[in-house]
């Protein structure tokens, strides 16, 4: 059992969560993940490492399906059955000159770690954070300290600038060298955004986020296809050179469970509903 | 009291009906009762030089074992088995004894051989229900072992290294203890209450279990070399895929996900278990190994129609013979001489594209070379594809420690006294071999910790 420190809403849908775990926390790099299983009939699903402390690891979530759903109903004194991690390869953050960091709603999350990690081996880091609006920015303030500079977009103009995160990576590569970038969020927002870079050949990493069970490549569930081959995102991965991940291999097989992913949610509500009636009857 | 038996009586066995097992995942073989045990154990010739134990990868004292068995001497019994194999209820289970002791003892020459596996299993059953007794422990030696992988290899070296008086730490990358047996063996086969019962055993030596660490990411490779000496059974978990056109569908499973999904995470559970699977209404399982009968088994008890699909005759099967004729039973379609070559489908899978295969002259194996017969291409339906086609040594840990000498398949190399190329660091079980047995595993392990003993001693 590991128990959460600290519990809160951060945005709409999007918590975050602090559990101390010190296998993860004593050994956690930029860009890996954890996997966190709530109880005994739990799923095993992955969330990325975004911030350490002394022994205890933050992550942050939205909440999408049954998981999240139930993980973000817990509090601080509760804990969670199972934490296995850290996972995956870390994020390369040797000394490029200047790395642009793009965020797409949640996984923002992943970003104040590299940037960090990025700035200690004396990187000059600007960060990009998009929203669909104003209400859904995470980490401005975290971002804004891990960052020489940064940026801001939302998709209808409540906050920064009006668009996408991908045409402010256009202005900055316009005006200034860039000789690396992170895209990480959604994976359409990622295939589309590393397109940006891919003419003037920028090297540029994507986060992948394949469904996976065990990550720690016993099944082949989060096999991706890079460069033509097949890896493994959780052993592999979760980065990888953007421009040669096939993304559309990666969205088909995400939809693998959808009919079964509804079904869980809604049996979850019901349960909840059902439970809370029950209290007010009391 | 003796039971007098007629000569040739043979004790039969108690499988389960179809019709029930279809629909659980409860033990198919029931075992045997007292009665049935002695009588079995009457039939054994007391063999002055017994071939069964030249059989046997570990040399359990065969005839001895089966003596008491015969007298009714059940815990005795138990006491002779566990002098060589911590684990009988397990090895009782899922040993190939028809290749093993079974397949050496004398009397299958002329009659059936002595039901060995099945009476190791009655002992160790008998045992576990009677509360079982724990070995001595040596005093405590001061000195720290790493055991990394809680598979049978790892738990049998932390079991002997605990008795030894070694102070033992033993790290499991998943939430549960048993490798292969958790999380690959189904329950019908092998039920999970029996290898947890056998893990608490290991424990309760004094045995540190630590769930949740992946040696490599959990634990550094420089934390891991400051133990005094480390054991690695990591396993065969790498699952190998078919590079077929349409691999990455959904709906295209490793026999290792698969069984996973259902083993570990309960998804034959779904929804009141969170973890789901893909049913499918037809099923095609690539393979003809222990794993891709399990596979098969696994999918007919979620209700799906299953054709398993071999590259090699029926007499070619690597699974053990009794699985297979229960696959049979269980209404598993075989199509033998065939082979994969496209899953078709758009979104998902609506069918298995094959190719018939004839048989040529022996390959390296020995075993006659299956090769593609031109224009016989064949379609079988399907929705939910699932290749086990093998697995190969889990390269994460192994492949960061750059000195560990590794051969071709990836493996780790090891002497005979399963010592690998670096000093202090031992390794055994399917991470040496490639994919193999649960007893070759247990050996391995027994005979490593003796020698990671001796190491110790000598410093
Ligand atoms: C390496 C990695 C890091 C991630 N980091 C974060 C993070 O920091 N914050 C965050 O909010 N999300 C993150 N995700 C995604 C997160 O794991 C899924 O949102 C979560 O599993 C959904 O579970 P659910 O039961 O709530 O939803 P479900 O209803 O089960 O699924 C909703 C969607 O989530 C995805 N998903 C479902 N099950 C899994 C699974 N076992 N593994 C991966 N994806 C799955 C699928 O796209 C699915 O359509 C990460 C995924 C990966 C692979
Ligand atoms: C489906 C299936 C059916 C089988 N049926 C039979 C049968 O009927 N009879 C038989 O004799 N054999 C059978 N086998 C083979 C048998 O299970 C294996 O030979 C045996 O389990 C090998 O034992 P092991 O301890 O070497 O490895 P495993 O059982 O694979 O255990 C390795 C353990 O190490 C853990 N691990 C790996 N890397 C790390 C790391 N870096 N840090 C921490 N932990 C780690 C893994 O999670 C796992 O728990 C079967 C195998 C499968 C897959
Ligand atoms: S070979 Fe057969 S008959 Fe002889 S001792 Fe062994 S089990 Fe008994
Ligand atoms: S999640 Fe199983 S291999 Fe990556």
């Amino acid at each position: 059992m590991y128990s959460i420190e600290k519990a809160e809403q951060l945005a709409d849908k999007v918590y975050q969560m602090w559990v101390k775990a010190p296998h993860v926390a004593h050994h956690a790099q930029a860009g890996q993940f954890v996997i966190f299983r709530i109880d005994e009939k739990g799923e095993r699903i992955p969330l990325t490492i975004s911030a350490v402390d002394g022994d205890s690891f933050r992550v942050i979530f939205m909440t999408i399906g049954k998981t999240t759903t139930h993980l973000a109903a817990l509090r601080a004194g509760d804990s969670v059955q199972d934490v296995a991690g850290p996972l995956g390869k870390p994020s390369e953050t040797h000394r490029f000159g200047t790395c642009v960091l793009v965020g797409g709603g949640v996984g923002t999350a992943s970003l104040p770690i590299i940037a960090r990690s990025l700035k200690a081996s004396g990187n000059r880091v600007i960060g990009i954070v998009g929203a669909r609006n104003a209400g859904l920015l995470i980490l401005e303030d975290e971002m804004t300290k891990a960052c020489d500079e940064l940026l801001i977009s939302t998709d209808d103009g409540t906050k920064g600038f009006h668009g996408f995160a991908a045409d402010l990576l256009k202005q900055v590569m316009a005006r200034e060298q860039v000789d690396a970038v992170w895209i990480i969020g959604p994976a359409m927002m990622m295939k589309v955004t590393c397109e940006v870079t891919r003419p003037a050949g920028i090297k540029t990493f994507v986060s992948l986020n394949p469904v996976m069970v065990d990550g720690t490549g016993m099944c082949g569930s989060c096999r991706v296809i890079v460069g033509g081959e097949t890896r493994f995102a959780c052993v592999d991965g979760p980065e990888f050179d953007a421009h040669r991940v096939d993304f559309n291999m990666l969205m088909g097989r995400l939809r693998t469970y959808q009919p079964e992913e509804k079904e869980s949610l809604e049996r979850y509500n019901a349960h909840i509903c059902a439970c809370r009636g029950g209290d007010s009857h009391a | 009291m003796r039971i007098s038996v007629p000569a040739g009586v043979v004790i039969p066995m108690h499988d389960r009906n179809v019709e029930q097992r279809l629909h659980d995942f409860k033990e198919v073989d029931g075992g045997l009762t007292a009665d049935e045990a002695k009588i079995e154990a009457e039939r054994c010739l007391q063999c002055k030089k017994p071939l069964c134990v030249k059989g046997c990868p570990v040399t359990i004292d065969i005839p001895a074992f089966v003596r008491e068995v015969a007298s009714g001497n059940f815990r005795k019994a138990a006491a002779v088995i566990k002098e060589q194999n911590m684990l009988p209820a397990i090895c009782g289970r899922v040993c190939p004894q028809e290749v093993q002791c079974e397949g050496q003892c004398i009397l299958g020459l002329k009659e059936k051989p002595i039901s060995i596996g099945e009476l190791e299993r009655f002992v160790a059953d008998t045992e576990r229900a009677q509360g079982l007794v724990l070995p001595q422990r040596k005093a405590a030696t001061g000195r720290r072992v790493a055991v990394v992988g809680a598979g049978p290899a790892g738990l049998t070296a932390a079991a002997e290294l605990a008795r030894m008086g070694y102070a033992v730490t033993l790290f499991e990358s998943l939430h549960a203890a048993g490798g292969v047996l958790m999380y690959g063996i189904p329950a019908f086969r092998l039920p999970k209450e029996i290898v947890k019962a056998e893990i608490d055993a290991v424990l309760s030596l004094g045995v540190e279990l630590k769930l949740n660490h992946l040696v490599g990411r959990s634990v550094t490779v420089k934390e891991l070399l400051s133990y005094d000496a480390v054991f690695l059974g990591t396993g065969a978990g790498l699952p190998y895929f078919m590079g077929l056109p349409g691999e990455n569908l959904p709906g295209v499973y490793s026999a290792n996900e698969f069984l996973t999904r259902v083993n570990l995470m309960h998804a034959d559970a779904f929804p009141v278990s969170d973890t789901p699977i893909k049913r499918g209404s037809r099923v095609v399982v690539a393979g003809g190994g222990n794993v891709a009968m399990d596979a098969a088994r696994v999918a007919r008890r979620l209700g799906g129609k299953v054709t398993l699909v071999y590259r090699r005759r029926e007499e070619d099967l690597p699974a053990r013979e009794e699985e297979t004729r229960r696959a049979k039973e269980e209404g598993i379609e075989f199509v033998m001489c065939a082979n994969p070559v496209k899953i078709l489908g758009d979104q998902g899978i609506t069918g298995i594209e094959c190719v018939r295969m004839k048989m040529c002259a022996a390959d390296q194996s020995g075993r006659p070379e299956p090769v593609p017969v031109e224009g016989s291409h064949f379609t079988i339906d399907a929705d939910v594809f699932i290749a086990a086609i093998g697995q190969g040594p889990n390269p994460l840990l192994i492949s960061e420690i750059p000195d560990l000498r590794r051969g071709k398949r990836g493996n780790v190399i090891v002497d005979d006294q399963f010592r690998t190329s670096m000093r202090k660091v031992f390794a055994g079980g399917d991470v040496a071999t490639g994919a193999a047995t649960v007893i070759l595993a247990m050996g391995a392990a027994k005979s490593a910790a003796h020698a990671i003993d001796t190491m110790l001693r000598e410093e």
